[in-house]
């Protein structure tokens, strides 16, 4: 289903602009970054990808196959647990997926094992540590077998060696085929996690990188301002 | 101060003794208030829920109504319901007026709007937490309804034994419906403002004192089993 083309997105809210006229095409392949400070605008330019928000104007297409919804998934900074065990909220995904109830059960054991998590299986997902709750989360995102999964700071709220194992996950849904599309904050996470990086600022799309040149040698003034943690917008 | 001990010991005596004209009133007092409950969950949580998760035109006034109608007066229900059930009424011909089932139906007019509205309040809040996530897994109002009112089920519980509370609490409505009919509509609260009117205190006060102690040994129960559900849930 991909690529996704963005042609000239901008989305606003009660009258501010907070996407503004971004075009770009998110290819198959490349782990793409969205890094920008804050209120830049990278989770909401997310939503839009995932269909979670409609842009104001413009528009977003898959150029794939046309049911783009079933093949995507998301997952949130904060993961949302259901009050249920663990490996009942994956069912439930797999379930609004449209999946035989016999073979949710299977595939999510399977997904469970795979992200090395069949320990806690039975237990009740909302009483997990966060870094286990995330990890529930990927794995409740990955059973859908997206071939694109967006992730909003997926390790913002965790301590580091959560975040380590996050990460990890994270590249074994990639070398499983999951194109993956990310925002951080964390500048380490972006260069050992992404292929591209593409930067916004104040809602605009800047520049559009490869990791190694953008932390070399960033295109715009803004980026480069960024990374030295220079910030004159705040 | 000698009322007070007079009536606990008319209270004791009446249960020692195992009245069968008390044991009466009391079966009824809990058949009619939890039929009432049980009906009026059913209209309620699906109610809240809808107005929760619901986006119509009226739905604000439609809070503020709920939110107002808590504090219905239970003489204008019972009024209300006499009117509609009186021979000359438009369910007259049912002839069930000065039966429980008249007294079911004004206290299930009662607590609806409690159920209702407070567990409209729950609900929204956890749709907050939920919205995104649900909507990214592929949910519809329904679903994410039905999977909200599972999933604040703990909560939900309170306010039913609220709803429980109101209704074996109030006088008036099943006063009116119901005629107070010695050993046919006679429940707790009836006979108490009864044998208050004929001076007969420390019956009355007897009455109280049991009526009291089922409603703290039944929210008791409720709040024991939640309690230890929601530890192991979360």
């Amino acid at each position: 289903m991909l690529p996704l083309v963005l042609d000239q997105v901008s989305f606003a809210v009660s009258g501010k602009t907070i996407i503004d006229r971004v075009s770009m095409e998110i290819t198959e392949g490349p782990r793409t970054i969205i890094l920008g400070p804050n209120g830049a605008g990278k989770s909401v330019l997310m939503r839009l990808c995932h269909g979670l928000f409609a842009p104001t104007s413009g528009s977003i297409t898959w150029r794939g196959a046309a049911n783009g919804r079933r093949r995507q998934a998301m997952v949130f900074q904060r993961p949302v647990m259901l009050r249920r065990s663990a490996v009942a909220n994956i069912v439930y995904g797999l379930k609004l997926a449209g999946i035989s109830p016999s073979e949710c059960e299977l595939r999510a054991r399977d997904v469970l094992d795979a992200v090395g998590l069949s320990g806690i299986a039975e237990q009740p997902a909302r009483v997990l540590s966060g870094g286990e709750q995330q990890r529930v989360a990927l794995a409740r995102a990955w059973a859908l077998g997206p071939e694109v999964l967006f992730l909003d700071e997926p390790t913002a709220n965790l301590d580091p060696g959560a975040a380590r194992e996050v990460e990890s996950l994270i590249g074994q849904i990639r070398a499983g085929g999951t194109k993956i599309v990310m925002t951080t904050h964390n500048l380490g996470q972006a260069k050992r996690l992404g292929d591209e990086i593409l930067f916004l600022s104040q809602g605009r799309l800047v520049e559009r990188t490869p990791v190694d040149q953008f932390f070399a040698k960033p295109q715009s003034a803004e980026a480069d301002a960024f990374i030295r943690g220079e910030l004159p917008w705040s | 101060m000698n009322d007070i001990l007079l009536a606990v010991t008319e209270a004791g005596r009446m249960i020692a003794r195992l009245d069968s004209a008390l044991f009466e009133i009391v079966l009824l007092s809990l058949r009619v208030s939890l039929t009432a409950v049980l009906l009026a969950s059913g209209i309620g949580l699906p109610l809240g829920a809808a107005i929760a998760v619901g986006r119509f035109p009226g739905r604000q006034a439609l809070i503020v109504m709920l939110n107002a109608l808590m504090g219905l007066p239970p003489v204008v229900v019972g009024l209300m319901v006499y009117l509609m059930l009186s021979r000359a009424g438009p369910l007259g011909q049912f002839g069930i007026l000065f039966t429980p089932s008249a007294m079911i139906i004004a206290q299930t007019i009662l607590i609806v709007p409690i159920v209702a509205a407070l567990s409209r309040q729950v609900i929204e809040d956890a749709w907050q937490e939920y919205r995104e996530q649900l909507r990214s897994l592929g949910a519809g109002p329904l679903t994410s309804a039905l999977t909200l009112l599972w999933d604040t089920r703990f909560s939900l519980v309170t306010i039913v034994l609220a709803g429980f509370g109101r209704a074996a609490a109030e006088v008036g409505a099943v006063m009116i419906v119901g005629g107070n009919i010695d050993g046919v509509t006679r429940v707790m609260t009836t006979a108490i403002a009864l044998e208050t009117s004929k001076g007969d205190l420390p019956i009355a006060l007897g009455l109280g004192i049991i009526l009291i102690t089922l409603v703290l040994a039944l929210n008791a129960g409720a709040y024991w089993i939640k309690d230890a559900a929601q530890r192991r849930y979360g």
